[in-house]
């Protein structure tokens, strides 16, 4: 982007930006954490997501201030104020993808304490996982690049992960009616797949956030046919 | 917010050039003022915005070696014909400057003394022209118990006010502000501001302005201008959200030079 004629602005928009991203790690390593906490059923590593829980409110509201500041001291306009309008919205879905990685921790602890979890078919959500996971990574790479191809390969993409919970949510339903001991464990399991599932969502509204910033098209809330005819 | 609903056109200017002797000072502008709404001329120093403005009540024409060619139709009448009645021209479409320019006369001959070139009012009559006049530009409750004091014992805020409410007495279509607040302090500027969105819904405005952010909480339209050409011209939340062109993000955006 070309630079303002305060290079003050320029320096607090690009600081904003980066503490976006250095949320968005903190909470793309969440999301991994907690998938291998459940593939593993790691009591640590899921401690683990769940202590970073309070770094990634702590950043949210770091962020929303420093954003309110800029706006009140420098009126932006056009791009800018997409990009700040964005920002705040990105960083809420980042610090919601972090409750979902949260949720998913706490799942695996609670499957734990009722013991035997390897009878679940937990390895059957590792497919959706890990899409998640790699989706949440390409949305921020999109941000950090303001990269309009691969938001809009995001928003493809995401629709694999719901294709994945909906095949698991049937498996999971044969599950306990083959076993109903089981009923109690699969629907901390269907927790779990929705919380991987919402991930995969958070993802792709910093996509559409992206598309936004760049292109100036709110794109929420679009047929993909029709993001791809505004955007193109 | 901006009004987006649609209106006729009170000014349609078509190809219009302006020279200042040789230098041409605006080069083939085509715009249309919309009836009833505030559009804004925004864009750099010497960028032409103040000199669109003097075209359009050919306050040029006051100088000698400026002309103007093209077409400026005021409800269909083009002015830069020749033979126009400048003086009714100019109540119809009266203008406020930058610095406050009131008579050194009376609160209530500042307002009068316009009216009186054009209409023969009996004191009464007058009387109420003025106190409507004054009420219009949000000033009356200020001066209505100091209508014989001198317009320059008023401070720089509700001199500009006056001057307004005395371009107001005279019943124009059209007032044409040029950076009307650039001498005012803010809360003088509020007021104004918030005068122009009255003012709208009786007359059509058009106001030059060098503050951005002014353009884009008062006008329905903005134009954006550089070198004398008109860059960009849309629905102000347009301009300010997402402009069509480069040239007017960067502007806007503070990204200019």
């Amino acid at each position: 982007m070309d630079k303002h004629i305060s290079s003050q602005f320029d320096a607090e928009l690009t600081g904003v930006s980066s503490r976006v991203l250095e949320l968005g790690g903190l909470v793309e390593s969440q999301t991994r954490h907690a998938v291998y906490a459940l593939a593993q059923f790691s009591s640590e590593v899921a401690e683990q997501v769940v202590a970073t829980e309070r770094q990634v409110n702590a950043l949210e509201v770091e962020i929303d201030a420093e954003l309110a500041s800029i706006i009140a001291r420098r009126q932006p306009t056009a791009r800018d104020l997409r990009l700040l309008m964005a920002i705040s919205k990105i960083t809420g879905n980042l610090e919601r993808a972090g409750d979902e990685a949260e949720r998913i921790a706490r799942m695996v602890k609670q499957i734990l304490a009722q013991g035997s979890p390897r009878n679940l078919p937990s390895s059957e959500l590792r497919v959706a996982a890990d899409l998640a996971t790699a989706l949440l990574r390409k949305a921020l790479d999109a941000f950090a690049r303001l990269d309009v191809n691969t938001a809009l390969v995001i928003l493809k993409e995401d629709d694999l992960i719901d294709a994945e919970f909906n095949g698991f949510v049937r498996k999971l339903i044969t599950y306990m009616m083959e076993d109903p001991r089981t009923i109690s464990a699969s629907l901390d399991l269907l927790f779990v797949a929705k919380a991987i599932e919402r991930i995969g969502d958070h993802a792709k509204n910093i996509a559409e956030f992206v598309i936004y910033v760049v292109k100036g098209a709110d794109v929420r809330h679009t047929a993909l046919t029709d993001i791809e005819k505004a955007v193109l | 917010m901006p009004d987006k609903t649609p209106t006729s056109n009170a000014i349609e200017v078509r190809n219009l050039d302006f020279y200042y002797g040789k230098f041409k000072g605006l080069k083939n502008v085509n715009l249309d003022i919309a009836e009833n709404r505030v559009t804004a001329f925004i864009g750099p120093s010497g960028c032409g915005k103040s000199t669109l403005l003097r075209t359009l009540n050919r306050m040029y024409s006051l100088y000698p070696g400026q002309r103007a060619e093209g077409q400026i139709n005021f409800y269909g009448q083009n002015i830069l014909d020749k033979g126009q009645d400048l003086n009714l021209l100019r109540a119809q479409i009266g203008m406020v400057f930058q610095k406050p320019t009131p008579f050194p006369m009376s609160i209530y001959d500042n307002i009068a003394f316009g009216v009186r070139l054009y209409e023969n009012l009996s004191r009464s009559d007058m009387d109420e022209r003025v106190e409507s006049a004054l009420t219009k530009a949000a000033i009356w409750n200020e001066v209505k118990d100091k209508l014989g004091q001198s317009g320059l014992s008023l401070s720089g805020g509700q001199q500009q006010r006056l001057c307004i409410a005395r371009t107001v007495a005279v019943k124009p279509k059209v007032i044409l502000l040029d950076e009307p607040t650039s001498a005012l302090d803010p809360i003088s500027t509020a007021k104004v501001e918030e005068l122009v969105s009255e003012l709208k819904k009786e007359y059509t405005v058009a106001i030059v302005t060098h503050n951005m952010q002014q353009a884009a909480r008062v006008s329905d339209f903005t134009a954006y201008m550089y070198l004398g050409e008109l860059v960009e011209f849309g629905q102000t939340e347009q301009i300010f959200m997402k402009p069509a062109k480069q040239e007017t993000e960067d502007y806007i955006t503070g990204r200019f030079g």
